[in-house]
C-alpha cells in the first residue's frame, strides 16, 4: 500500500498548494462543416460542437470527483475558423463566433477557442474577412477566444498581418471600452502557434488534428514553489533536480486525467501541456517562484537566467511523465494571471522591455498585459513584431496578448475578473515606430546555421 | 477498482467505527488501514475495494461526506490511481 506519507504529500499540494488540472480541452475538427450559405454553415457549427461536447463538462465533473482533484476549466477548440468558413459567401464572420457561443453555453464550457486564422506567409479571403470581424465578434460574444498567427520560423514574419492586427487590436479595445478594454484578453498574436494547445485564450484545433482529440494542460506553481522552499541556498543543480522531481509529480496527475477522459468521452488523446500556469491567488504564482529562486523582485537582474533554468527542468521533469507531450509546454508568465508578476509591475521593477526578454528563455510571450489606452495602433504594431521576431529566431511560439485600456494610463489598473486578474497600466516607450510598421511586407525567415 | 479513504480531524471516540459502519452499510471492503494519532490529531488511511459497492461511486462520497460532517472530521475518498501515478513508475 501507499505509505501515509506519499498520501498527504498528494493530499497537502491539492488542498494547500493549489495544484489542479487547469484545462481539459477539447479540440473539435470544424471542416466537415463548410457549406456556402453562412447560415448553414454556423448551423452546422453549433451542432457539431454541441453533439461532441456533450458530456464534456459532466465528464470532468465525474473525474474531478472520484479523482478528488480540481479540474478548473473544461474548454473547447475548433478548427481555424477562417478555413472552416472560407467558403461561405458572407464579409461578416460574427455570425460564426455566435455560434461558437451559443455552443459553449450550451455545453457549459467557460471559453470556446478557434476564431483564428494562420496568415504567417499571407492572408487568404477567409484569413481577411475574419481579421476584419475579430473586433465585432470578440464584443458580441461572451466566451469566444480569437487568435492570429503572423509569423513562423520557415514562413518568417507577415508584417502586413502584424500592422492589420495592432489595428485589430485597438479596435477590440475601442469596441469594449466599457470593459476596460476586455475583449483584448481573448485576443493573441502568435508566431509559431501551435496545433494542440489546451490553454486560452490561442487554443484552436490545427488541421493536422484528428476529428476529435482531448489535451489537457496541467498546473502546480504553487507545489514547485513550496518544494523550492526546501531547498533553499543549495546550488542551481539542486534547484533544478527538485523542480523536476515536482514537475514528474504533477505531469503524472496530468496524464492519467487526460487518458481517463479520452476515454470516457470516446475522443483521441492528443498531448498533456507541461506549462506552469499560474493564477491570481497567493501561493499560485510563477514569479514567486523565481523570487524564491533568489531574485529579490520578479523582474531584477538574474530573473531571465532564473526563469530559463526553471522552464527547462519542467520541461524535463514532465516529458518523462506523459506519453505524448505537446502544447505551449513551458513557464507562462501572464501579468495579470500572476500575482507576483502584478506585484513586480506594480514596482516598476518588472517592466515591458525585461518581459520580452523573459520571453525569450520560457513559454509563450507577452501575455494579459494593460498599457496606456492612447498607446498607437502602430506602437502596438511594433510590440508584435519583436516578440515575432524572438519566436521565428528561437524557434519557438511567442505571443501577444495586450490590452491597450481605453482611458487608463500608467499608474491605473484594470480588473479582469476571475483567472484574468487585475493588470496595471505598464508604460510602453514613447518614441514611435511608425515608418517602420507601415513598410509592411514579410520580413525573411531566418538562416538556420551559423547560428551565434 | 480500489479507492484511498483519508480521514483526519480531532481524536474522538467512534470515529473508526462510524467510518466502518457506513462501509459496511454499501458494501465496500477494506483491504488496509493505517491509522496514527499525533497531537490529538487523528489520520487515518484506508485502501478499499469499491467495485461491489451496492451504490454508484459518487453516493459512496456523499456518504462519507455525511459521515464527516456527524463525526466533525474530514473524510476523503479518492480513486487510487491518482495516487500511484504520483508515486509509483
Amino acid at each position: 500500500m501507499l505509505n501515509q506519507h506519499e498520501i498527504i504529500e498528494t493530499l497537502n499540494m491539492i488542498d494547500n498548494q493549489h495544484l489542479d488540472i487547469r484545462t481539459i480541452t477539447m479540440g473539435i475538427s470544424l471542416r466537415s462543416c463548410a457549406h456556402p450559405d453562412a447560415k448553414i454553415c454556423a448551423t452546422k457549427m453549433y451542432d457539431k460542437i454541441t453533439k461532441y461536447a456533450e458530456n464534456l463538462v459532466k465528464t470532468g465533473e465525474d473525474i474531478e470527483r472520484e479523482m478528488g482533484i480540481p479540474i478548473i476549466n473544461k474548454r473547447i477548440s475548433v478548427t481555424p475558423i477562417a478555413i472552416a468558413a472560407e467558403s461561405c459567401e458572407t464579409e461578416d464572420y460574427t455570425i460564426f463566433a455566435k455560434a461558437m457561443d451559443d455552443a459553449a453555453k450550451t455545453c457549459g464550457v467557460n471559453f470556446i477557442g478557434g476564431f483564428s486564422a494562420l496568415v504567417q506567409k499571407g492572408f487568404t479571403i477567409g484569413d481577411r474577412r475574419l481579421i476584419n470581424s475579430i473586433p465585432e465578434a470578440l464584443a458580441t460574444t461572451d466566451f469566444v477566444c480569437s487568435s492570429v498567427n503572423v509569423g513562423s520560423t520557415k514562413a518568417g514574419i507577415n508584417m502586413d498581418a502584424v500592422k492589420l492586427m495592432g489595428q485589430t487590436i485597438k479596435n477590440t479595445a475601442l469596441r469594449t471600452a466599457d470593459r476596460d478594454g476586455f475583449g483584448c484578453a481573448k485576443l493573441v498574436v502568435f508566431c509559431n502557434a501551435v496545433e494542440d494547445n489546451p490553454f486560452m485564450a490561442g487554443a484552436f484545433h490545427g488541421v493536422g488534428e484528428p476529428e476529435c482529440a482531448i489535451n489537457v494542460g496541467v498546473s502546480g506553481p504553487g507545489v514547485v514553489y513550496n518544494a523550492l522552499k526546501g531547498v533553499k541556498g543549495q546550488p542551481f543543480d539542486i534547484v533544478a533536480e527538485t523542480i523536476k522531481k515536482t514537475a514528474f509529480k504533477i505531469t503524472r496527475m496530468g496524464q492519467l486525467i487526460a487518458c481517463e477522459a479520452s476515454k470516457r468521452l470516446g475522443a483521441e488523446f492528443g498531448i498533456v501541456d507541461l506549462s506552469l500556469a499560474p493564477t491570481p491567488a497567493i501561493g499560485d504564482s510563477v514569479a514567486r517562484i523565481l523570487e524564491e529562486i533568489g531574485v529579490d523582485v520578479c523582474g531584477t537582474h538574474g530573473t531571465t537566467a532564473a526563469l530559463a533554468m526553471l522552464n527547462d527542468a519542467v520541461k524535463k521533469g514532465g516529458v518523462m511523465a506523459s506519453s505524448s507531450v505537446g502544447g505551449l509546454s513551458g513557464a507562462f508568465i501572464p501579468v495579470s494571471e500572476d500575482e507576483g508578476m502584478i506585484a513586480a509591475a506594480e514596482k516598476g521593477v518588472l517592466t515591458l522591455d525585461k518581459l520580452e526578454a523573459m520571453t525569450c528563455v520560457c513559454s509563450v510571450g507577452l501575455d494579459m498585459i494593460a498599457v496606456p489606452g492612447d498607446t498607437s495602433a502602430e506602437t502596438i504594431s511594433a510590440i508584435i513584431a519583436d516578440e515575432a521576431a524572438i519566436g521565428m529566431v528561437n524557434n519557438k511560439t511567442t505571443a501577444v496578448r495586450i490590452i491597450p485600456a481605453p482611458g487608463k494610463t500608467v499608474g491605473d489598473s484594470i480588473e479582469m475578473g476571475g483567472l484574468l486578474g487585475t493588470a496595471p497600466v505598464m508604460p510602453v516607450h514613447n518614441e514611435g515606430s511608425v515608418d517602420f510598421v507601415n513598410r509592411g511586407g514579410r520580413i525573411p525567415a531566418p538562416l538556420h546555421s551559423l547560428r551565434n | 477498482m480500489n479507492a484511498i479513504i483519508t480521514v483526519v480531524g480531532k481524536d474522538k471516540v467512534g470515529i473508526m467505527a462510524g467510518v466502518c459502519v457506513v462501509l459496511q452499510k454499501i458494501n465496500v471492503n477494506i483491504l488496509d488501514i493505517s491509522q496514527t494519532v499525533m497531537q490529538n490529531m487523528f489520520t487515518m488511511n484506508m485502501l478499499v475495494d469499491v467495485k461491489d459497492a451496492n451504490v454508484e461511486y459518487p453516493a459512496i462520497v456523499d456518504a462519507l461526506n455525511e459521515e464527516g460532517e456527524r463525526l466533525g472530521v474530514s473524510i476523503r475518498i479518492q480513486r487510487e490511481d491518482i495516487f500511484d501515478a504520483m508515486h509509483r513508475i
